[in-house]
């Protein structure tokens, strides 16, 4: 057997240890889970801002002409319509619809003029993904993938006091900039990709910015904003934030044995005129209907249901299976997303089956939290 | 009144053990230690024995939860349950703050002393949890 590969660090990893993180391994990285409590983290992205050091995120540069040709083959969103500036959410597939990644395309233009797309998917999938995209740059000899993860740094700032902080630091007006788009401007003639996106249901940015410059711009980011309380949040808040914004998380409501249509992710499949890579597969599931639904529980009592845990209808039948729960910060009780089989979507009355207590749960719809 | 973590004594899982006597009878009061708090971190729920079960040493009585995770709580002595804390599990928010007072758990007459000369001191228990 080989020994197990060392963790990875992020740019940013001193920084995490030098603030008291505790850092934890996490798809192949060592990851600030936390700074102190998960719950003040959360709280305070919810009502001013934190700042995440997603550099774990693996970031994929396409260059050259028929790159939006390339990735409109992979993904279940049309890219070859995708502006200058804009970013989409969309699924990479395998023939049979299963979801190999759910991931953020963006279309970008260096001060120089030159345009490339890039792809930000999950740290768990980086490689799985390059491999899986390697033999298709055959069919696009003029398409160049280079893998920017270890080069760059990825620091999300998340909440609503977000945009005037970053509004200090950046010369672009970041008012200019709407939901899901993406420019890049400079610091200290430095290059910053800025991507109006995120992963807590908050409004708020991802920067991507090269690696020597995380340390100089995360500290530039809490500095300017100080007055308004921001600070570092972990991967903890992180979690607690996209479950209550019912965002799924692949290796969760996510896998290669789940289609988009089960996911509730058929907004993010575009058919018409194109074809992509597990097209007819999930256009087959779309019209037979799905065999099990992504639905939102909550489960009666203190008393959180985690993933694993089987959703069971009234007679005590077992019908699912949650895959991400737990406590919600913003909402003060638990909440817990799950996959049913599709035939009970319309059932009024379900139980989980908490480590050996059933409890009665209420069906919900989802998010679970919307920002006002 | 007021516990001096010193005088206390601990299991390995990390539950605190104050031993006191009353008639002759020797009893437990049981919480978890400000070093497993800390670690634990954001508790949530509580989950506590029943007055009158019969809890074992080095066995499940009870768990937490904290944002993140569950947590088994194992007895430290043998013996039976004889008044659990029911307000604590309302209250864990003040856990952190004050573990060895309002933090106690559960009071067990002991059944077995010799569950008693398993648990480390104060100092052997902070060697553990500086390792």
């Amino acid at each position: 057997m080989n020994p197990p590969s060392p963790l990875a660090k992020t740019p940013l990893d001193s920084w995490h240890r030098q603030s008291g993180a505790r850092m934890v391994p996490f798809a192949g990285y060592e990851m600030p889970i936390q700074y102190a409590s998960i719950v003040d983290e959360h709280h305070r992205t919810r009502t001013s801002a934190s700042l995440f050091d997603v550099s774990h995120m693996g970031r994929l540069r396409f260059d050259g002409d028929g790159s939006e040709l390339l990735l409109d083959h992979l993904l279940t969103r049309r890219v070859s319509d995708l502006g200058v500036g804009r970013v989409r959410y969309g699924l990479m597939c395998n023939a049979d619809g299963g979801v190999l990644d759910d991931v953020l395309v963006s279309h970008l233009e260096t001060p120089s003029q030159r345009r490339f797309h890039l792809l930000v998917v999950n740290a768990s999938n980086r490689e799985k993904i390059l491999k899986w995209i390697i033999p298709h740059l055959a069919d696009f000899p003029t398409v160049t993938m280079s893998d920017r993860t270890e080069l760059t740094a990825m620091i999300a700032v998340q909440g609503p006091k977000a945009i005037e902080v970053c509004n200090r630091l950046f010369s672009f007006d970041l008012n200019r900039l709407k939901y899901y788009q993406a420019i890049i401007t400079e610091q200290f003639k430095k290059p910053v990709i800025v991507s109006r996106t995120g992963y807590t249901g908050e409004d708020g940015f991802e920067l991507i910015v090269r690696a020597e410059e995380a340390n100089r711009i995360w500290e530039n980011l809490l500095l300017a904003g100080r007055d308004d309380g921001f600070a570092a949040a972990g991967l903890g808040a992180r979690d607690t934030l996209r479950m209550e914004a019912a965002m799924p998380l692949y290796g969760h409501e996510l896998c290669e044995s789940v289609d988009p249509i089960s996911a509730g992710l058929a907004f993010a499949c575009q058919f018409e005129g194109r074809s992509f890579i597990g097209d007819e597969a999930i256009q087959e599931i779309a019209a037979k209907g799905p065999k099990q639904t992504r639905i939102g529980l909550l489960p009666e009592g203190k008393r959180p249901a985690r993933e694993g845990s089987d959703v069971l209808n009234s007679s005590g039948k077992k019908i699912g299976v949650v895959t991400s729960g737990g406590p919600s910060p913003t909402l003060g009780y638990p909440i817990a997303m799950a996959y049913i089989d599709a035939e009970h979507s319309q059932d009024s009355s379900f139980q989980i089956d908490i480590r050996g207590k059933v409890v009665d749960a209420k069906l919900t719809a989802l998010p679970f939290y919307k920002r006002p | 009144m007021s516990r001096d973590p010193q005088n206390l004594l601990y299991a390995e899982s990390h539950e605190w053990c104050d031993i006191s006597e009353e008639n002759g009878v020797k009893f437990a009061t049981v919480g978890i230690s400000a070093f497993a708090i800390e670690q634990l971190n954001d508790l949530v729920y509580m989950d506590l024995p029943k007055v009158g079960a019969t809890v074992t040493a080095g066995e499940v009585f009870g768990e937490v939860e904290s944002v993140k995770a569950v947590s088994n709580l194992y007895s430290p002595v043998t013996g039976e349950v004889v008044e659990v804390h029911v307000e604590l599990p309302d209250s864990l928010d003040q856990l952190n703050a004050d573990p060895y007072d309002f933090g106690w758990v559960m009071k067990v007459k002991i059944s077995d002393e010799a569950s008693i000369s398993k648990l480390m001191d104060a100092s052997a228990y902070n060697k553990q949890c500086a390792e």
